[in-house]
């Protein structure tokens, strides 16, 4: 699956990034970088730090120390509507959508830092609105084409079941046209014909929009299919970074997976 | 017999229809997909376009005379062009069922020795890259969708649209080429070749020529009065000759538009969005919808739920002799407008059946309830019967003699008769040519002068209409010599709610008895309302009031057949009610759920000895396989209860509802 694929130069350095909360460290002197192109896991025990570290990645948590350098722009502060706007895109591990709004109406509010218009003119709906909204409208029917859910279009996500629910969060993700997608547990809770799907949705993103894409999961059949590369978290610390195989044979790995008692 | 219509030569065949078409209605849609969640409509013109595009890319890339190209996938415009595109250059396209399993499709590639596949996606490509092997004279494969297909180079994998692309290139080179062959086209060429899914063995290779598809759908045209303003949904398997019939053959023929909906799960969306004055569908599906309909309902405020149950018990009493143009009262026919203003047509609407002049069902039985909910609201719903190898149309209800359990009379140009084994025979217009590199069987289901097989049995009743009851080699004859058709019987009793399945015997013996399987979850939910209690099916299907219960749906279905002169003799005499539910995991039934009768009738060879012998209770025990594997029994004893038989009816009863 992963045989001659190439990556480019590094989008993302993560350095020295340490977080703590009042007494405890979340994150300690956690360093790595996202290649572009790649699917980089990030996995380890439950409390190793995982979402943690991808709040700091979208500038939800903002580190003690080290800096992040997103573009070649290094920063030690960010706010997450300017991640979104750089390009940073993510979906949540409790899914975050309006349950309420119809699929498509979610979907729509990805396209919201690249509606131009104010909220008078859309409210409106004439003239230059209308016509970007129309715009707009065209890349989600592109999403919704791409990820199979025609059929959801109008139901409110709040009756959908949890599988789809995921599914729309990455449609909504995705139609903020990121360069790095950024995904919380994406199979989470799903069975077995629902992880295939999001599994083939992943590589499908990644393989036609080039999208980088990070992200964390527990199931390791899954991060070892579809990742290129995978950090492993353990106590806030990163214990190993490599490919799979790499990973799969690290003793450290082992031992935390395992259980081996931390004195 | 009604004659047969004919076609002029400029006509006779696709591509010159197609060109017909283009000349005398270029601007008037052909064919709609919704996409992007619009629907995009293409005009007879730009089909045209399109299909010569195509076929030239075909030419370009060595598609000869007489070679075959398989179409795999969901109904899409650009796989109804693929129909159309070989035989603008003499070759015959062969549809293939898009979910069958690799070795089926192994099968039918190989069989057809299809040169040439056109295929929607990447799915149904990996499928054929992995039976490519085995099948050596497949030698293109094109794709419609490119996504997930950008890193298969293999230089035997084309795009549709680069295809398009060399055609029209092509076509500069070589002008005329594509008229000329168009031109070369006569009307007992091979049109198209189907594989019929085969019940038994393998399946077999219908091959149909333009003449039979494109006179048979002319007959059908002229026959319901269809016109180029039809609308119709493209959402059966594009394998299935019925919709190669509507969806091409008739669109091609009267020029109506198609429509392809967005996706599977969609249809029901896009059919309102469309609302189609002529439509198709198995009974499955119109009993589906019900369905819905009902369990919605159950939903709807009080006030609502009133006016829908008053209004529908009403439009089952008046709707259909209304829409039959029969003799109704004025008050009736009033409150019917009512019905029409406040239930009716927003039902109808709802349902995306507003525009509906025209629907048929076909394939296998369909609930008289089910059939008759749809005609009281208005919606002229018929019944047809048909098959590949008549190219669909063999009988056909005329408008206002439409009964919910015969198929209708001769279609145009076709003849049938009954054997004297009851077996069914036609002749017309449609026959098929033959079948595909199998001779032999084509001398079994052609017989002298032209005369075709269906293997059913049936019979035609006082008016006219054909009334099928069961395959032919399952009918039997009781000992008098009365004829038993099991199926047909065994139909009739699931029509009632409460039963789930059933099997008749009665072939060699003197009078016809049943096994019933109870519907547990409509008798439970029944016996729930009587506060019957009951600890789980063996037991609720002993008990006194359930036995009651069945009895009279079992006297029902007698009073029914006592008004049929043919079926008046196999009434049921004696019934059981099984203790334990027929189970495709105990190999009573297959797993589509048909009744597999000799191992049902192996396994309680003693309840059937009982049931012919004056025995009142049987005494029975059975294993069961348990979803574990693990095995147990069931232990029972089984009252054996006699039904009312009715005599011949002098004056005919009123239907049950």
């Amino acid at each position: 699956m992963n045989n001659n694929r190439e990556f480019g130069d590094a989008l993302l350095h993560v350095d020295n990034i340490s977080l703590a909360f009042g007494g405890i460290q979340a994150l300690s002197d956690v360093s790595f970088e996202v290649r572009e192109h790649e699917i980089l896991a990030i996995i380890g025990p439950n409390g190793a730090g995982k979402t943690s570290m991808l709040n700091v990645l979208n500038g939800f948590y903002h580190p003690q120390e080290g800096t992040i350098t997103y573009k070649g722009r290094t920063r030690s502060r960010m706010r997450p509507h300017h991640a979104a706007s750089h390009g940073i895109a993510r979906t949540f591990q409790n899914i975050a959508l309006f349950k309420g709004m119809s699929t498509l109406d979610n979907i729509m509010t990805g396209r919201n830092t690249m509606m131009k218009r104010n909220f008078l003119w859309q409210a409106l709906y004439i003239g230059p609105a209308r016509k970007e909204e129309i715009e707009h409208r065209k890349v989600v029917e592109d999403i919704i084409d791409f990820l199979e859910i025609e059929a959801i279009r109008k139901i409110p996500v709040g009756r959908l079941p949890y599988g789809l629910q995921k599914r729309v969060e990455l449609a909504r993700a995705l139609a903020a046209e990121p360069d790095l997608l950024l995904l919380d547990e994406p199979m989470a809770g799903m069975n077995m014909e629902e992880k295939e799907d999001m599994c083939r949705f992943v590589l499908d993103v990644n393989d036609e929009f080039g999208t980088t894409t990070v992200l964390i999961e527990h199931d390791m059949g899954v991060v070892m299919d579809i990742s290129d590369r995978v950090v492993v978290l353990d106590y806030g610390r990163k214990i190993a970074d490599g490919t799979p195989d790499e990973v799969r044979e690290n003793q450290d790995v082992i031992d935390a997976y395992l259980g081996v008692s931390h004195d | 017999m009604i004659e047969s219509a004919t076609i002029e030569e400029s006509r006779n065949t696709f591509p010159k229809l197609l060109r017909h078409n283009a000349a005398h209605r270029p601007d008037k849609p052909a064919i709609r997909e919704k996409d992007f969640g619009i629907w995009q409509a293409w005009t007879w013109g730009e089909v045209a376009e399109e299909v010569r595009a195509l076929a030239c890319g075909l030419a370009a890339l060595g598609f000869k005379q007489g070679d075959r190209l398989g179409i795999v996938g969901d109904n899409r415009p650009q796989l109804y062009w693929s129909m159309v595109a070989p035989q603008c250059l003499g070759g015959i396209p062969v549809p293939v069922y898009q979910d069958s399993v690799a070795e089926e499709m192994q099968y039918v590639f190989e069989h057809a020795e299809i040169r040439f596949a056109v295929v929607e996606d990447q799915e149904q490509v990996d499928k054929l890259l992995d039976i490519m092997d085995r099948c050596p004279r497949l030698e293109h494969i094109i794709y419609k969708d490119s996504r997930g297909l950008r890193h298969y180079d293999q230089p035997f994998i084309h795009e549709y649209k680069n295809v398009q692309e060399q055609g029209r290139a092509f076509d500069k080179e070589n002008p005329g080429y594509f008229d000329s062959r168009v031109d070369a086209g006569k009307g007992d060429d091979l049109a198209i070749m189907l594989y019929t899914s085969g019940t038994t063995g393998r399946p077999k290779g219908v091959m149909l020529s333009n003449d039979n598809v494109i006179i048979t759908a002319l007959n059908g045209i002229v026959r319901d009065h269809l016109t180029e303003n039809e609308e119709v949904m493209a959402y059966l398997p594009m394998a299935w000759v019925g919709d190669n019939v509507f969806s091409v053959a008739q669109s091609y023929v009267a020029g109506f538009c198609v429509n392809c909906p967005e996706s599977g799960e969609t249809v029901l969306d896009d059919t309102r969005e469309i609302g189609p004055s002529y439509f198709f569908a198995p009974p499955r599906v119109f009993e589906n919808i019900l369905t819905t309909v009902m369990i919605r309902m159950e939903d709807a405020s009080w006030i609502k739920g009133k006016m829908f149950h008053y209004f529908m018990e009403f439009a089952r009493r008046v709707g259909v002799d209304i829409l039959d143009g029969k003799q109704v009262t004025a008050t009736d026919r009033l409150i019917y407008f009512l019905g029409k203003v406040l239930v009716y047509g927003p039902l109808l609407n709802v349902l995306g059946f507003t525009r509906i002049r025209l629907a048929y069902t076909a394939g296998e039985a369909i609930g008289p309830d089910i059939f008759d909910f749809y005609r009281s609201l208005g919606m002229n719903i018929k019944q047809l019967y048909g098959s590949t190898e008549a190219s669909v149309f063999i009988t056909m209800q005329p408008d206002g003699e439409v009964k919910p359990d015969t198929v209708g009379t001769p279609a145009n140009g076709v003849e049938v008769r009954i054997e004297d084994n009851g077996e069914v025979m036609f002749r017309g217009p449609g026959v098929f040519v033959a079948y595909y590199k199998d001779e032999e069987e084509t001398q079994v289901i052609k017989a002298e002068d032209g005369w075709v097989h269906t293997g059913d049995a049936g019979f035609f009743d006082d008016s006219g209409h054909l009334k099928i009851i069961d395959r032919a080699k399952d009918v039997g004859k009781l000992v008098d010599g009365t004829m038993f058709a099991p199926k047909y019987l065994e139909n009739k009793l699931k029509f009632f709610p409460y039963i789930k399945e059933a099997v008749t015997f009665g072939d060699r013996r003197d009078f016809v008895a049943a096994f019933i399987c109870a519907d547990l979850e409509a008798v439970g939910d029944w016996a729930e309302r009587r506060n019957l209690a009951y600890s789980g099916y063996t037991d609720l299907a002993g008990q006194e009031p359930v036995y009651d219960l069945i009895q009279e749906c079992v006297e029902k279905v007698n009073r029914d057949l006592s008004e049929d002169p043919h079926l008046a003799g196999s009434q049921i005499k004696r019934f059981l009610i099984l203790h334990k539910e027929l189970d495709p995991d105990d190999g009573e039934l297959t797993r589509t759920r048909k009744v597999r009768r000799n191992v049902v009738a192996d396994k309680y060879d003693e309840l059937i000895e009982a049931l012919y012998s004056d025995v009142d209770h049987c005494p029975v025990e059975a294993q069961v396989i348990f979803e574990d594997g693990r095995t147990g029994t069931i232990k029972a004893d089984l009252r054996i209860c006699e039904a009312k038989r009715i005599e011949a009816a002098p004056e005919p009863l009123r239907k049950a509802v």
